[in-house]
């Protein structure tokens, strides 16, 4: 694929496409070459992880609702953009998220009680970013991108050939931070995967409100290549964020992907989507669901899914058991354990 | 010994810095060919290269972000924010993420970033050239704040703040840039006060005048002109303003009784606010008048044919001496004396 046919190929038009809604394979030019690997024990995993994530997105939701946590973020209907971009990643690719990539965590192989405990109150942040090579999710939005690219400046300065990627929002890309980021990414010509989940909705403000074109074609602007992919198709987005470490990694620079989905539930368990959100709007994203795609195409490939799925249950349910215990077990923490260690202003030094 | 400028002496810590350590780089705008507009990194870009001298675009932002970004992966970044009054668009950045990472993570991200910025006025600026912000990031815990006052501590304290794993804004007194000073280069850093000590600049014995970055020379002046009216000063020169070394404040006002602060900034909600009520709690007993504040007022920074008359200069000074004395001041007339 060539520099000039990305800045142009996908960007304003619909999104590329290789698994349809209704579970059909379709090809596309752009995208295949980077998915030939891919069979169907590869998609099998993936689908594992879709469901096993969306399990973990219940039960931490359940657990919100019974007074366990004091929060928590859903990223429902969001499970295919955020397993077929983390499951592109190298180890040493480092992940700049928001708050809402707990899919992305779960990939990198964030302890499941390391995801809530945020959410439980307990701390301000779950892991170590330097055991995952995940930095601790940002709530202020967009702050991330320059975050990844800094990083990516780093790499460079290295000579390490591993890429950063960062994880935002529609919301996030009318914020000065990530317009920032991309004219740094762009200048420096640097390894960063900007990965925006259109999930239409910012909280309450539909993404029309963020921009009056699609957010893919903002990015030629900067001089970065972009793609639009649909977001809800685990394996297009794949095959784009492959494409995007490819050139990030051989010294090409930036992309931006937008990945469009559908943010199927609330922006956190605080929120109350139907007082701004249309019904039918979800309806028509419920039939273009990210897991049940995936399972009629495999199903057309003869896979036994009556067996798969049984098997992804078990796993979903023990997971799901042990988020749950996790959550439910994990300690208070100490009245003076606020007081950090290591801190500023107790004694001058 | 070598004499040199005081903007002098910070490049020549910021060069010892990064002869030191490769993971130290320079970030800002115009600090490359130019050597920043105030030269302060003059000659840096040729001898340590463009990767390590970086000229960005300009977005303070996205200077600090880059920054939070190489701190991450184990660089120590030195940013140069142009002017005091362009720091807010970074504002977030500052507050947010370096600040809170360290925290944020429980110790396990450190951004040992260095914020270098010339602030303060008398240079004859347009608006936002010539601000004293310090007070907005010294109320933000997660920070440290150091300001310099003369040619060694600005050679010695860069050093120090680009070592220090915790965050430094490190405000530097613009009109005193070009101030000539004696320099020990060969210094041994761990032999260097700590980066957080005040210091005693002059000693006396009526009344204790706390000071920091370009009033410590004016304040130096003040008790040379306030002996001749027969009243001791000493003087103090903070050098961290957060955290704030107040044992030797707290020494000095027991012996003195009277307490003077003084600094550019504004008054409300400013360092001498905090250095009143923390001194009358820790000295209570021991002050014979109540603290009294010399500042810049209230307002907007003000076009510069005001700023003889804004910033605080030897005669308002001993004016506030004269109140903290008891002697006849300025505002004797309004209290009906």
């Amino acid at each position: 694929m060539s520099e000039q046919h990305s800045l142009r190929d996908g960007v304003t038009g619909e999104p590329l496409t290789l698994i349809t809604a209704e579970g059909q394979r379709v090809d596309s030019d752009t995208l295949d070459p980077w998915v030939n690997d891919v069979g169907d024990s590869f998609l099998a995993g993936l689908y594992e992880d879709m469901v096993v994530i969306r399990r973990i997105d219940t039960e931490a939701t359940h657990l919100q609702r019974q007074g366990e946590l004091a929060l928590w973020p859903p990223l429902l209907g969001q499970e295919a953009a955020q397993i077929g971009s983390a499951r592109a990643l190298a180890q040493d690719d480092f992940v700049f998220p928001s708050y809402r990539e707990n899919g992305v965590a779960y990939c990198r192989g964030v302890n499941l009680t390391d995801l809530i405990r945020v959410w439980r109150g307990n701390a301000s942040s779950g892991w170590d970013p330097y055991q995952v090579n995940v930095a601790t999710p940002q709530v202020i939005i967009g702050a991330q991108t320059l975050h990844a690219t800094g990083y990516a400046m780093g790499l460079v300065n290295d000579g390490a050939s591993s890429a950063t990627i960062t994880y935002f929002g529609d919301g996030a890309t009318s914020q000065g931070d990530v317009n920032e980021a991309m004219v740094f990414a762009a200048s420096f010509c640097l390894p960063v995967v900007f990965f925006c989940q259109n999930n239409h909705w910012a909280i309450s403000e539909p993404v029309g409100l963020q921009s009056q074109v699609p957010l893919a074609g903002r990015a030629p602007g900067f001089g970065i290549p972009a793609l639009r992919v649909d977001g809800n198709d685990v394996l297009a987005v794949l095959a784009a964020t492959r494409i995007a470490l490819d050139r990030a990694c051989s010294g090409g620079g930036p992309t931006f992907i937008e990945a469009v989905t559908y943010r199927m539930g609330p922006h956190t368990t605080a929120d109350d989507p139907t007082r701004y959100r249309d019904a039918n709007e979800l309806e028509d994203w419920k039939a273009k669901d990210p897991i049940s795609r995936l399972a009629a195409l495999l199903n057309s490939h003869g896979m036994d899914m009556e067996k798969l799925d049984a098997d992804v249950a078990a796993k979903a349910d023990a997971v799901a058991s042990d988020l749950r215990s996790g959550c439910i077990n994990l300690p208070d923490p100490e009245p003076l354990d606020v007081l950090p260690t290591f801190s500023l202003r107790i004694a001058p030094g | 010994m070598t004499v040199m400028t005081f903007g002098r002496a910070i490049n020549a810590g910021l060069r010892k810095a990064m002869d030191q350590d490769p993971k130290v780089v320079l970030m800002g705008e115009d600090i490359g060919k130019l050597g920043g507009v105030f030269r302060i990194t003059d000659g840096l870009q040729k001898d340590f290269g463009a990767h390590r001298v970086i000229d960005t675009p300009l977005a303070e932002s996205g200077i600090m972000g880059t920054a939070v970004g190489l701190a991450y992966r184990g660089y120590r970044p030195v940013v140069e924010i142009q002017f005091d009054g362009f720091i807010y668009p970074a504002f977030d950045q500052i507050v947010c993420q370096v600040a809170k990472l360290h925290y944020r993570t429980q110790g396990n991200v450190k951004m040992p970033i260095t914020i270098r910025v010339p602030f303060g006025g008398g240079i004859g600026s347009p608006e936002h050239h010539s601000e004293s912000p310090e007070a907005y990031f010294t109320h933000t815990s997660g920070l440290r704040v150091v300001s310099v006052s003369n040619p060694q501590d600005a050679y010695t304290m860069i050093q120090q703040a680009i070592a220090s794993d915790d965050p430094v804004l490190y405000f530097e007194p613009k009109r005193r840039y070009h101030t000539k000073g004696e320099v020990d280069e060969a210094a041994d850093l761990s032999q260097a006060p700590a980066v957080g000590a005040a210091s005693v600049v002059t000693q006396g014995s009526d009344v204790t005048l706390v000071t920091y970055g370009p009033l410590v020379s004016t304040a130096r002046d003040v008790a040379i002109a306030a002996s001749d009216d027969g009243v001791s000063v000493e003087v103090i020169d903070l050098r961290s303003l957060s955290p704030i070394d107040f044992e030797p404040l707290e020494a000095s006002v027991r012996k003195t009784g009277r307490l003077v602060i003084t600094h550019e900034a504004a008054q409300f909600g400013g360092l001498g606010a905090e250095i009143a009520a923390s001194i009358t709690e820790r000295c209570f007993n021991y002050l014979e008048a109540a603290p009294v504040r010399v500042t810049g007022f209230d307002i907007p920074y003000p076009p510069s044919k005001f700023e003889s008359h804004h910033l605080p200069d030897l005669d308002r000074i001993m004016d506030g001496i004269d109140r903290a004395m008891g002697r006849p001041n300025s505002l004797s007339a309004l209290e009906g004396k």
